[in-house]
């Protein structure tokens, strides 16, 4: 009996979004232009209440545009737009209480040190986040009394981070969150971010890193040219694409095979080769990444 | 009001924090002060009837700290949050415009306020310069001033399209306007033609209402043409602030 019902809805998905749904922020049909140019195109998503919901595309593909509209700093010119059930083109202070928000470019007082600028705004808020507790989770406690014109890159966009958490809201935008970081700092960067999942916090991230998306996002939706080109979870939307490369070499010559079947196919192979005693050289499986779909994807909308 | 105090003490940390406000806006007036009033410590100024040099200085310079506080140094901040994206960042949390505006003019006017207090105890200490016989008046007349230049700071921040060139604009602003309209010396041996700017300046107005209030002995209501001039000014400001202020940096 209960094997009915873990099949097809389980997944690795976060209990909130098995449950009846609610709906953090709601998008329909989005347009926005500027002058002649079209940046949103009629665009429509859903983010649950829990979710990391990643906005992939190039840049100027409308991810910002969009966000901005979302978060209250820009008038859409049609269709229907909710966040957390309050339109925000005419939402108020006790809306703002309840969303974070990261711009694209660290914006910071520069002479104050990282806990002077976390209290500072965490006064803007009726109940903040401890300063404490938000310095640990960006991981600047050993940075807590530097003056933020000494940070370096990284621990400025952390302090950032924080100031969009320290108010404690229950959805978080952020914009480009790693662009121009080094690896080792996007990996703690998707550390602090994993957290914040953890506590519930629902997430919409912008970026043009997939690798990004694949790692944080429960699902992303592939903007290009101001519409959206593809949607789903990360996983699914690899899993669309149909072929997986199967490449070995054969008398020297390159053989590439594509399949929907790995498996079946990769046994066949290797089952025979081995009776035959041969060596696969050079065997080398790919799955394709979604980078790949994501460079299709967009380069189709470029190619219009 | 409970976010507004607590911004005003934010804008107060920052202003002292501020090298460049600390310096330029707010010592340069007691340096020069300190400088000028110690080389003519001993003359009279005939073409003002008489009165002694030091004096004639120690309002001067408080017209000067007027216009570096509450005009100059209020725009270039201004024009440094927006273009770094710290005005577009507060407007998303809850914090409301009207206690934020108000918490960054208070404390820009606080400073003045120092400033004011300042140079007066450095007149009476170094030039024995005495207190002035209406302080009501004089405290009147300061406040207006003061924001009347900030309503002009917040105009001119919001004209204003890039931080680089932010304190160069500001600076060629303020700097001769200081001069024209007397603060140093006075206009009255200036060539007709710098006298006719003076005599549009607002600092040229706010100067005969402090100088009539402390070396003459007179009341604020002893000047309403200064005062209305002064008003129309910060009037203009008020407009063209409110007409061009924006949270957003202006780079596009």
């Amino acid at each position: 009996m209960l094997e009915v019902a873990s099949d097809s809805t389980a997944r690795e998905r976060p209990e909130s979004l098995q449950s009846p749904t609610v709906s953090s922020v709601s998008v329909r049909d989005l347009r926005k232009s500027y002058g002649d140019l079209e940046a949103v195109r009629g665009i429509s998503f859903e983010i649950q209440r829990g979710e990391v919901f990643g906005l992939l595309g190039p840049n100027g593909a409308g991810k910002t545009t969009t966000v901005e509209i979302l978060e209250g700093y820009r008038k859409r010119d049609a269709g229907e737009v909710e966040v957390l059930g309050v339109d925000p083109a005419d939402a108020g202070g006790e809306w703002r209480e309840r969303i974070g928000v990261v711009l694209q470019s660290s914006a910071m007082y520069e002479t104050l040190t990282v806990a002077e600028s976390l209290r500072l705004f965490a006064g803007y808020y009726t109940s903040p986040r401890p300063v404490d507790e938000v310095v640990e989770l960006v991981g600047l406690k050993d940075k807590r009394d530097v003056v933020v014109r000494r940070l370096s890159g990284g621990q400025r966009r952390r302090l950032d981070l924080g100031l969009g958490l320290v108010g404690d809201p229950e959805l978080i935008f952020l914009d480009e969150p790693t662009t121009g970081f080094d690896p080792h700092a996007r990996r703690q960067a998707w550390d602090t971010l994993r957290s914040l999942r953890n506590l519930g916090k629902t997430i919409l991230l912008t970026t043009h890193y997939l690798d990004e998306a694949e790692h944080l996002a429960d699902r992303v939706a592939v903007l290009g040219r101001g519409e959206i080109v593809a949607a789903g979870p990360p996983s699914e939307l690899i899993g669309e694409t149909p072929a997986t490369e199967i490449r070995y070499r054969e008398n020297g010559r390159e053989v590439l095979l594509e399949t929907d079947n790995p498996t079946e196919v990769l046994h066949e192979l290797t089952s025979k080769a081995v009776a035959e005693n041969r060596e696969l050289e050079g065997l080398v499986v790919t799955r394709p990444t979604l980078e790949d779909i994501y460079l299709q994807l967009t380069r189709d909308t470029e190619d219009e | 009001m409970k976010l507004f105090r607590h911004e005003l003490r934010g804008e107060l940390l920052l202003y002292v924090r501020s090298r460049e406000l600390a310096f330029f806006t707010f010592l340069l007036p007691m340096v020069f002060f300190i400088l000028l009033g110690s080389t003519y410590r001993h003359d009279r100024i005939k073409s003002e009837g008489n009165v002694h040099a030091v004096n004639f200085l120690l309002a001067g310079m408080i017209g000067y700290g007027a216009i570096a506080i509450a005009f100059a140094g209020l725009a270039i901040v201004l024009v440094i949050r927006r273009e770094n994206g710290v005005l577009k960042r507060l407007r998303a949390t809850p914090l409301p415009a009207p206690a934020y505006i108000a918490a960054l003019l208070t404390a820009f006017l606080a400073a003045f306020a120092v400033e004011v207090v300042a140079l007066i105890v450095l007149g009476r200490v170094l030039f024995g310069i005495g207190a002035p016989d209406h302080v009501g008046s004089l405290v009147l007349a300061l406040l207006i001033g003061a924001i009347c230049f900030c309503a002009l700071g917040v105009a001119v921040g919001s004209l204003i399209r890039s931080a680089e060139g932010a304190s160069a604009a500001v600076n060629a602003i303020y700097l001769p306007a200081a001069f024209l309209a007397g603060a140093f010396f006075s206009p009255h041996a200036f060539p007709v033609v710098l006298r006719w700017i003076a005599d549009i300046l607002p600092l040229t107005y706010f100067l005969q209402i402090v100088r009539g209030i402390m070396l003459h002995g007179h009341e604020i209501w002893a000047y309403p043409g200064s005062l209305a001039v002064l008003l129309a000014w910060g009037a203009v400001g008020a407009i063209v602030a409110v007409r061009w202020f924006h949270w957003e940096p202006r780079e596009h």
